[in-house]
């Protein structure tokens, strides 16, 4: 793109992973304070539109992993997978399940099963978001 | 057991793709056999007068759960779907090819519509039966239109699909009508409680209603143009669908539904009538026809029609005394023939097809001679025939006397002035049988006998091989078989369905007292047999002279025109008004959508005098706020007069950002995290389609355009405001936000209320939204991804 942006492109490439990381946290905090999966995927989409501004579509397109799409698909049939699991356990569609465990290195820890569903919300927001930035940006 | 085929189904694909080497058909096959096997243990159980019963609640709160309810009917039914579905499977898998065809959609859709078929005729529970009911038409729509890239298919498809789900709309009004009435949506119930039903009010709207679903389903008179057309699915389904099972569901429903309706005067008038005027068009068209499956697609409506008249003749012994038996042998003759024709018609159509498939075509005109080439399906086709003309030894004639011992029986019955009309009756009967005669000495003998006309054939004729004559033959066997020992048929199979059927006048089926024999004597029914023969030979011995009757009709005027006709002016009109209000200006309906959000609202506030703004327990605003709120305004107005489309991107952040601000001011944290990233995002996308955009032209604007444009934006913010500022002044109920507090953490175990309510207490919205999202993301890639590039574009230009 601007070969002038040394600065963006510099500063963006920490940034990228400052917010990426700050959204798996906003993701994790959701249940107990500010956040969630809806915000959580807003944010890791804002990191990957930092990066196409810094630098053009096909860097971002090399950088992700795998087609936008099928994020989106994996997200909706988490979600949904989760609500009717509670129909295997002979509860109401849609029932959450959370405990704390003891789990090992974290200490006790709260583990819920709404963390999977907004994991789901999480996948489909960014994949979404994603699909229509390549679109749009992609034409050409 | 029900749900067995469509399980099995899931599995067809797979085998498709796999074992290539190996029919399909040979794995589909297992499927209506082991049902076969299996129900036929059943017949003990219905011999003796009882029945079976199973059942999976579906939607309790409401009623309504899947109750397989077995009894003569059902069983009599069950059997020969599947039956013939083992037949026709068997013969399927020689009359499509395996690299050729596309198999596994094929076995998908015919397993789908053997569930379907079962689940009508077992369901005890009438919005089940409609849901099957409106399956069967689906998966029919499926294989007809199985070779897609032919226009007569789709073409065949779309209309079977639109009458019969038109019926079956119609049907479902019928079922709530009743059910409403009965107080309950089992069959069972409903037909005990029948005395109540009688005197209502919506007592003979349901029974119309309910008819045309029949009617529709079973081709009757007007409804009959569909079956022709449907014509054009392969054969196995013709036979299978469109002949001995799929059509016969109207049927079935008149015959389940005579003991609650046959009390009724309409009932009788509009079965019997709309059965045998059907009976008569059917016959008397089906000699014109050309197409081998056209004559058999009339034949089938006029054989249908001739069961409806029979069941409709049967629901008169509900009206006359007990002992008089005629009445009582037509509800049997009516299921005895139902049973004859699924035999016979099978085979007919499985002939058909080998006609097709071995001389590359089905057009009449072209047939000729084939007997000596294909000995052994002119056999069957002879069988067949004669069955359905009526003639003895065949098990058709058994069913045929029956039914002309009913119609003599009719004119003796004088209630609702049937004295006047049964003689009517009786000539319209005969006449039909008449042409009965005709067309299937027509099917017959100039497909096989005459002169042979090579030259016209696409290929080479010969005799079909021998898998795909064991299933027409093992029919033909049946229909002589059946010939022989009627009464032990009737005993196993007809006598349960008729206690069924006239539920009130039996209690056991040993108490059906019919016992049918070949020979009566010198009765009236013979003497019309004779005549019938008679006649029916003279004319088809000079049906060259007067086949010229059949141009008389001129097009225009027949049925499929006003078919045609009602399709073309509801897509003109629709495509017309769709053109009134679709401008394919964004703005345009941005100005709907508001103008309805507007109106709506402040009707409602009038309405409902909702009025009331308070300004006493609003809270303080203090330096920040305002000072953001006015950078808002600042930001709005920019907006608003901005002359570039860059400068109103960047005046729409400063906007987005200051309600943001405003929420943290506020102290909703979660929004405004939201708010911000939302914000950021939005303008960066704005940036990136910005060089897609068309440049603002807000020179050539009009004034009146621009007065528009603020009425409707003042109109908005006025009425939001207003909302907001009652909401908030009068408040009717507790706010919610209590509730939440006290359960957030125990029943959700979150401590974040807005958080928990996404993901639990409303996660159904979100799980929705996020579908909507899904969707979005890939309408937009659809969009700007599948749009034709420019080269094409040119190219269509061209």
């Amino acid at each position: 793109m601007n070969p002038n942006n040394v600065i963006l492109q510099t500063a963006s490439k920490f940034a990228f992973f400052l917010i990426i990381l700050f959204s798996i946290y906003i993701f994790f905090a959701g249940h107990n304070s500010p956040g969630g999966g809806f915000v959580g995927g807003l944010l890791t989409t804002g990191a990957f539109v930092l990066l196409l501004l810094a630098y053009d579509i096909n860097t971002v397109q090399k950088l992700l992993p795998f087609n936008s799409m099928i994020m989106v698909a994996v997200g909706l049939l988490l979600a949904l997978g989760m609500a009717s699991a509670s129909l295997l356990f002979n509860v109401p569609f849609f029932t959450h399940a959370f405990n704390d465990f003891d789990l090992p290195l974290l200490g006790v820890t709260a583990l819920h099963s709404a963390t999977i569903f907004d994991a789901g919300v999480y996948l489909v927001v960014v994949g979404a978001a994603l699909t229509i930035i390549q679109s749009i940006g992609g034409d050409d | 057991m029900i749900f067995f085929p469509v399980l099995a189904a899931v599995f067809v694909p797979i085998l498709f793709k796999k074992l290539k080497s190996i029919h399909t058909g040979w794995f589909v096959l297992i499927v209506p056999v082991v049902l076969l096997i299996y129900y036929t243990s059943f017949i003990q159980t219905t011999m003796s007068g009882e029945t079976a019963i199973s059942s999976l609640p579906w939607i309790p709160s409401l009623g309504i759960s899947f109750v397989s309810y077995i009894d003569g009917l059902s069983l009599l039914f069950t059997l020969l779907i599947t039956g013939i579905g083992a037949l026709v499977v068997l013969y399927s898998i020689f009359y499509l090819d395996k690299n050729r065809e596309n198999l596994g959609n094929f076995y998908v859709y015919l397993l789908m519509f053997m569930t379907a078929m079962l689940g009508i005729v077992q369901s005890d529970n009438v919005i089940t039966l409609y849901l099957f009911w409106e399956l069967t038409s689906i998966s029919s729509f499926l294989l007809i239109g199985y070779w897609y890239t032919k226009d007569r298919s789709r073409f065949g498809a779309l209309k079977s699909m639109l009458i019969t789900v038109f019926g079956g709309l119609s049907m479902l009004g019928g079922f709530v009508l009743l059910s409403i009435m009965g107080g309950t949506f089992s069959i069972r119930e409903l037909i005990a409680d029948s005395s109540n039903l009688v005197g209502q009010e919506f007592f003979v709207l349901a029974l119309v209603l309910i008819l045309i679903g029949a009617f529709t389903k079973s081709a009757q008179f007007p409804f009959y143009i569909w079956l022709p057309d449907a014509m054009e699915a392969p054969t196995p389904v013709s036979a299978y669908l469109h002949s001995a099972t799929m059509v016969k569901a109207g049927l079935y429903l008149v015959a389940r539904f005579t003991p609650i309706f046959a009390a009724s005067e309409v009932w009788i008038w509009l079965v019997t009538g709309i059965g045998l005027l059907t009976l008569f068009w059917g016959s008397f068209f089906a000699v014109k026809q050309t197409d081998l499956k056209a004559i058999l697609a009339f034949s089938t409506v006029s054989q249908l029609g001739l069961i409806m008249s029979l069941l409709g003749v049967g629901a008169v012994s509900y009206h006359v005394n007990a002992d008089t038996t005629l009445f009582k042998v037509a509800g049997f003759a009516g299921l005895f023939h139902l049973l004859n024709h699924a035999v016979f018609k099978g085979s007919l159509f499985m002939v058909a097809g080998i006609v097709d498939h071995e001389t590359g075509t089905r057009d009449i005109r072209k047939l000729g001679g084939l007997m000596s080439i294909m000995p052994f399906s002119f056999t069957v086709a002879f069988i067949g025939s004669m069955s359905m003309a009526g003639l003895p030894p065949f098990g058709g004639f058994l069913s045929k006397e029956l039914f002309l011992t009913s119609m003599l029986a009719f004119k003796d019955f004088d209630l609702f002035h049937f004295s006047t009309w049964g003689p009517i009756f009786l000539i319209v009967a005969w006449v039909a049988s008449v042409f009965t005669f005709i067309y299937s000495f027509y099917f017959v003998f100039h497909t096989f006998n005459g002169k042979r006309k090579a030259e016209a054939l696409p290929v080479k004729p010969k005799e079909a091989p021998f898998g795909m004559l064991v299933a027409p033959i093992i029919l033909a066997a049946m229909v002589i078989v059946i010939f022989f020992i009627p009464n032990i048929v009737g005993d196993i199979l007809v006598k349960p369905a008729v206690v069924a059927m006239q539920a009130g006048l039996y209690s056991n089926p040993s108490d059906v007292l019919v016992q049918v024999s070949a020979w009566h004597g010198l009765t009236p029914e013979l003497w019309m047999t004779i005549g019938v023969i008679t006649l029916g030979i003279l004319l088809f011995a000079t049906l060259k002279r007067w086949r010229n009757v059949y141009d008389l009709q001129p097009n225009a005027l027949s049925l499929n025109a006003a078919y045609d006709g009602i399709m073309t002016f509801g897509e003109t009109t629709m495509n017309r008004l769709s053109r009134l209000f679709m401008t394919g200006i964004l703005r345009t309906y941005l100005i709907y959508m508001f103008i309805a959000i507007v109106a709506i609202v402040l009707t409602t506030l009038f309405v409902k005098d909702a009025f009331s703004i308070h300004f006493e327990e609003f809270s303080s605003i203090n330096s920040y706020g305002l000072l953001t709120a006015i950078i808002l305004t600042i930001s709005v107005v920019m907006l608003v007069l901005a002359k570039k489309r860059m400068f109103a991107i960047i005046a729409l952040g400063g906007v987005g950002y200051s309600v943001a601000l405003l929420f943290i001011i506020f102290k909703a944290p979660d929004l405004a995290l939201t708010q911000l990233v939302i914000e950021t995002i939005s303008v960066a996308l704005f940036l990136l389609a910005f060089h897609h955009l068309p440049k603002l032209k807000r020179h050539g604007e009009t004034k009146g355009f621009r007065l528009g444009n603020f009425i409707v934006a003042l109109g908005v913010g006025i009425t939001m405001t207003l909302l907001a500022l009652s909401a908030q002044s009068e408040k009717l109920v507790d706010s919610i936000s209590q509730f939440y507090k006290d359960t957030v953490l125990d029943e959700a175990g979150g401590g974040n209320i807005v958080n928990v309510i996404l993901v639990d207490y409303r996660g159904f919205d979100t799980l929705f939204e996020i579908a909507v999202l899904a969707i979005a993301g890939i309408g937009v890639y659809c969009m700007i991804r599948l749009q034709p590039t420019r080269k094409e574009k040119t190219n269509e230009s061209k």
